[in-house]
């Protein structure tokens, strides 16, 4: 078992200066994804599908292009079929065969938006007039939009011939079923058995998009030479890379990506959409070719994750303890495989230390847009509905809702149901914390109700890259590769800071380019604190070893008789006190002259990242007379493991809450029996305004990661996991009625509470 | 596209009856421009308005208010005598969007974008105002309630413009209130609406009253049967439980994204109760 690290103290850690973007950002001078613009430049338009489901018959584009000023067309046409293969990008899997159908529609389209021409044109008038000039023949299809409609054996097939991996005997029947999983420990039958009390229920959601502020924006500019740049709107320049060089068959060295600032992500920007189109039409033309997609196409043709039904059975005894615990997930993945039915089956009993579980999960393809991953992907679905089965169990029970998780609580030593055993987590002092909080003793008022829900996530590494140079005047210039969402830049250059032991505002930290840095995957899966701290961490431990070393180039001595003292390098050993001691910027005025720039690179693959337990604390009030629910007072708490910057630890804290609030409340996608969205746009996809929420209170809680020189667990995520629940336990005491659907948006509380009153 | 500003309605109305495409008069463009970018809308002509003098002042006049058509909500709000008589529909118009839109959107617009939804029309019901119209014949007036017939469609001709609103005299104990339904608390549009406007004698019984609903049919409906359920009465609950269960009859709402028949109903009558028991407050001090 892993040794607790003792939280020590820092100088710049933990401490909460002001991020190197703030001010480009607050006067505006930050450049986002549609903020570039390029000499020449062509505007890109896609033609969408009016349809969710039909076979293109044919496409002809000779009217848009007789056009003046329409320079290029392309359309399935122009990009080579890719085979169906499986590779890992972000926190999800991809198919190359369905990224390509997903960028443009190939034999069908699939959901109301899919893509099917895409020109380049001299203005956005004429581009549009263009997409109006693309005649396209259909031959319409039955569509399916809800998940249980999907998986009925007569319903309409999204993708022909798709066989269910994971049955076995394989089926022989085509089904829009892509995969069956599993995750099982102990015997739930045992479980049951033991159980004193057993809670069956059935939850459904609703799909819901990130809703990130910036839409989709890319400049992508081919030369004569074949050579391409690239600039956009992303989680992952080198993911981006990957997927444009794949799709239209380059050498990964002539695309160099270039990451824009970025106006929210949170796993929706870790896809292509529009950049191989961008690029197809500026190969064509040889003129840089802008694009960006309205919030009409964002929602209708971009993100969301899944709507699910969600299946929970739990058994406990009368003392508390959970025996056992099943679930089924059938998860939405949208019109290509990939749902994230698989993390959600492996998070949904993870808070808890338990002896049996059993989780199947279905990952279900209907006429909707491809699913994207979304903060914790997976996790809130399958966790509001075990978290709101916990509230049950507390309630019937007649134990408080806290005293419960802690007797079930997963800690240090713990095998999860998904397989590994945890290190130290922090379940345990995050439900402390709640129990000793302000919020949780204080008082409620009329129509009010508290209620509570715990949150897990994985958090992840991988490979990462951080070049740290020392300048000539002893300044460093710190190039990161995970574009940054949150605040990275700042958190980064105060981790440099403390290993070098110089000011923090001596560290200019930027985000590299795909062809001036090593390899580095997306900004995703909470890992860019955690991984890029790593790296930054190696790559300022180079540069003290450098440093050292030309030191002792100077003073005439070997290499280790020279240490790093706390900021100093001086002479040891034999030698101590015959040199006076240098500072970085000494070595950093010297440099050229003893052996040239000293250059710090850490290339690596970031292991030992660690999951993050949160607990949040949810006040709702209902207008008894309209069912509408308002939230009162909300608090998150959170395992950070150490925060480097306490400050974006709240926003980060305080962001998963607002989304989750939005989620809970009101953020759902409205299909017609058309099979067509309705509610495209922020009007009627209501996302929380400003003043629907009250100010997010936050406790960090800190139980390093004993991984990390800094104890960084990752804490993007998991924020957004137990609000629904919490919420919905909330809600559940306000109105006097549990719910079981998501949103609980007015219309659906008002008749549950009139429904409660008939009874 | 072509674009006019004249300086006499008599010049805007001869543009747009001469126009043989679509033809669009433009106010604060908060619903125009968004229709014609999101292609909805694609006019061969638009006519601003905002360039005559009538459509874009307040005045007081036989008594009560004279509305300029293109005034915006923050005019509106900004005017303190307008906002001490009516505070209802002041409130209703500020309603409409953010502060943004408030410096553009007008009440004139509201009404001529043709939304069963729009804030301000409840309120100008209840408020008994009467539009002052112009067009290629002339000018002649029409009661707010009458103006709309359904989603989009209008009771005005080919080339008449909204000139401007009359606010009739005010009597002494009245008050007027508007309140909407929204899922969240700003930014929204209205699930239901309902403004009520009502006048008090001597006694406190109600003498006088209007109840409007907006967004619970296909027009913004002057419910007569709940206004009749508070005259006469002193607004006490068993005459506020007779509107309400008036305002519900009146009723007649469509299932959609933002909200079911079962719902609007009983909102309707939830709001209409509330909106009552603030006009009745604002009626008690005035
Ligand atoms: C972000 C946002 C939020 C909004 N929120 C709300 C809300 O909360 N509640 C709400 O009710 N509305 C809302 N709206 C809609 C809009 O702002 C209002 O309907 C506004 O009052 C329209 O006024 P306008 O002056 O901008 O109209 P314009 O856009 O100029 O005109 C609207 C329509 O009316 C016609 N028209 C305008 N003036 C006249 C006239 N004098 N005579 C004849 N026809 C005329 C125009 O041709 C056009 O068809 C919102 C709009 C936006 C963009």
């Amino acid at each position: 078992m892993q040794e607790r690290v003792k939280i020590p103290k820092f100088d710049v850690v933990g401490t909460r200066p002001v991020r190197p973007d703030g001010a480009d950002k607050v006067t505006g001078r930050a450049k986002y994804g549609a903020d570039h613009n390029v000499a020449g430049q062509l505007v890109g338009k896609v033609l969408r599908s009016p349809y969710p489901h039909a076979r293109i018959k044919s496409i002809d584009t000779s009217a848009a292009l007789a056009l003046t000023g329409v320079k290029a067309v392309v359309t399935r046409d122009d990009f080579k079929d890719q085979s169906s293969e499986f590779v890992p990008a972000g926190e999800m899997l991809v198919n190359y065969r369905d990224v390509l159908r997903n960028v443009m529609a190939r034999e069908k389209v699939l959901f109301e938006g899919h893509p099917v021409a895409a020109v380049a044109a001299t203005s956005e008038a004429i581009a549009r007039a263009a997409l109006r000039a693309i005649k396209v023949e259909y031959e319409i299809l039955p569509h399916v939009i809800d998940v249980v409609e999907a998986m009925k054996p007569d319903a309409p097939i999204v993708e022909d011939g798709m066989i269910t991996v994971g049955v076995t005997p394989p089926p022989t029947k085509p089904s829009n079923v892509a995969k069956r999983v599993e995750f099982v420990l102990g015997d739930v039958e045992k479980g049951f058995k033991e159980a004193d009390l057993v809670i069956e229920r059935e939850f459904n959601t609703k799909p819901v998009h990130q809703g990130y502020i910036e839409p989709h924006a890319c400049v992508g500019s081919v030369s004569e030479d074949g050579t391409a740049e690239l600039w956009t709107t992303t989680q992952g320049h080198w993911i981006a890379r990957a997927h444009c060089a794949r799709l239209l068959g380059w050498d990964m060295t002539k695309l160099r990506v270039t990451s824009s600032e970025i106006g929210g992500g949170f796993g929706g920007k870790t896809v292509v959409y529009l950049e191989p189109l961008a690029l197809a039409l500026s190969a064509k033309t040889h003129r840089p070719v802008k694009m960006a997609m309205s919030r009409e196409e964002v929602f209708k043709a971009s993100g969301p994750t899944s709507g699910a039904n969600v299946w929970v059975k739990m058994g406990v005894k009368k003392d508390g303890t959970i025996t056992a615990g099943e679930a089924i997930l059938k998860y939405q993945a949208g019109c290509f495989q990939g749902s994230p039915v698989q993390p959600g089956c492996m998070c949904a009993f993870a808070p808890y230390d338990l002896a049996n579980v059993k989780v199947v999960g279905f990952d279900v393809l209907s006429n909707r847009p491809k699913v994207a991953a979304y903060r914790a992907p997976g996790g809130p679905i399958s966790e509001y509905a075990v978290e709101s089965v916990v509230d049950e169990i507390a309630e019937k029970l007649g134990m408080c809702p806290i005293e419960l998780r802690l007797k079930n609580a997963a800690k240090e030593g713990t095998k999860a149901a998904y397989g590994p055993k945890f290190g130290p987590v922090g379940m345990v002092e995050c439900l402390e914390a709640a129990k000793s909080s302000p919020h949780w003793n204080g008082p409620l008022g009329k129509n009010q109700g508290r209620g509570i829900a715990a949150g897990f996530w994985f958090n992840i590494g991988g490979e990462t890259t951080v070049n740290l140079q020392l300048n000539e005047d002893g300044t460093l210039t710190l190039m990161a590769g995970t574009p940054d969402i949150g605040g990275l830049r700042a958190s980064l250059a105060m981790m440099a800071a403390e290993e070098l032991k110089i000011p923090y505002e001596k560290v200019r930290p930027i985000i590299g380019d795909t062809s001036t840095l090593g390899y580095n995957f997306v900004t995703g899966g909470s890992r860019s604190t955690f991984s890029s701290g790593l790296a930054t961490v190696e790559a300022a431990r180079s540069i003290i070893k450098q440093a050292c070393g030309r030191a002792a180039k100077l003073w005439e001595i070997p290499e280790d008789a020279v240490t790093w003292d706390n900021g100093e390098i001086k002479p040891a050993g034999d030698n101590a006190g015959k040199f006076k001691p240098m500072k970085l910027s000494d070595i950093a005025k010297v440099a050229g002259k003893t052996g040239g720039s000293i250059v710090g690179v850490g290339a690596i693959s970031a292991q030992g990242a660690a999951p993050s337990f949160g607990v949040h604390i949810a006040d709702s009030e209902v207008d008894p007379d309209t069912g509408k629910l308002t939230i009162t007072r909300y608090t998150v708490i959170q395992d950070a493991g150490i925060a480097i910057h306490p400050a974006y630890v709240e926003g980060q804290f305080q962001g998963g809450a607002a989304q989750g609030i939005g989620w809970a409340l009101n953020e759902e996608y409205i299909y017609g029996a058309d099979g067509k969205l309705q509610n495209a746009g922020f009007l009627d996809y209501r996302i929380p305004v400003a003043s629907d929420l009250p100010m997010i209170e936050t406790i960090i809680v800190e139980v390093p990661n004993p991984r990390h020189p800094y104890g960084v667990r990752g804490i993007g995520e998991t924020a957004i996991v137990p609000p629904m629940a919490a919420i919905n336990a909330s809600a559940a005491r306000a109105t006097g009625v549990r719910m079981f659907e998501l949103p609980l948006s007015p219309p659906k509380v008002l008749k549950a509470m009139k429904e409660a009153k008939k009874a | 596209m072509r674009y006019e500003s004249p300086d006499t309605l008599e010049a805007a109305a001869k543009l747009l009856a001469s126009e043989s495409g679509e033809a669009r008069i433009l106010a604060g463009g908060t619903d125009l421009l968004v229709q014609i970018r999101s292609e909805v809308l694609s006019p061969a002509l638009v006519v601003d308005i905002k360039k005559v003098a009538e459509t874009r002042t307040i005045k007081e006049e036989a008594g009560g208010f004279r509305i300029g058509a293109a005034v915006t909500g923050a005019e509106l709000k900004e005017h303190s005598a307008l906002k001490k008589v009516w505070p209802g529909l002041v409130e209703a118009a500020n309603l409409i969007g953010s502060t943004q839109v408030q410096g553009r959107a007008s009440l004139g617009g509201n009404l001529c974008n043709g939304s069963p939804a729009a804030d301000s029309v409840p309120a100008m019901i209840a408020a008994g105002a009467v539009a002052s119209i112009v067009g290629p014949n002339g000018r002649r007036d029409l009661k707010v309630e009458d103006i709309m017939l359904a989603p989009r469609k209008l009771a005005l001709q080919k080339g008449e413009i909204i000139a401007s609103f009359l606010l009739p005299k005010r009597a002494p104990h009245s008050g007027d209130a508007y309140l909407r339904f929204i899922p969240r608390t700003e930014m929204d549009i209205a699930v239901v609406g309902c403004g009520v406007s009502l006048t008090l004698d001597g006694s406190g019984t109600c003498a006088a009253a209007r109840v409007s609903l907006g967004a619970v049919a296909a027009r913004p409906l002057l419910v007569e049967d709940a206004a009749k359920a508070l005259i006469g009465s002193k607004i006490d609950d068993a005459a506020l439980e007779k509107m309400a269960a008036a305002a519900r009859a009146a009723c007649k709402p469509i299932d959609d994204k933002r909200g079911t028949i079962e719902f609007r109903t009983d909102v309707a009558g939830v709001l209409a109760k509330r909106t009552a028991l603030i006009a009745l407050e604002r009626a008690r001090k005035g």
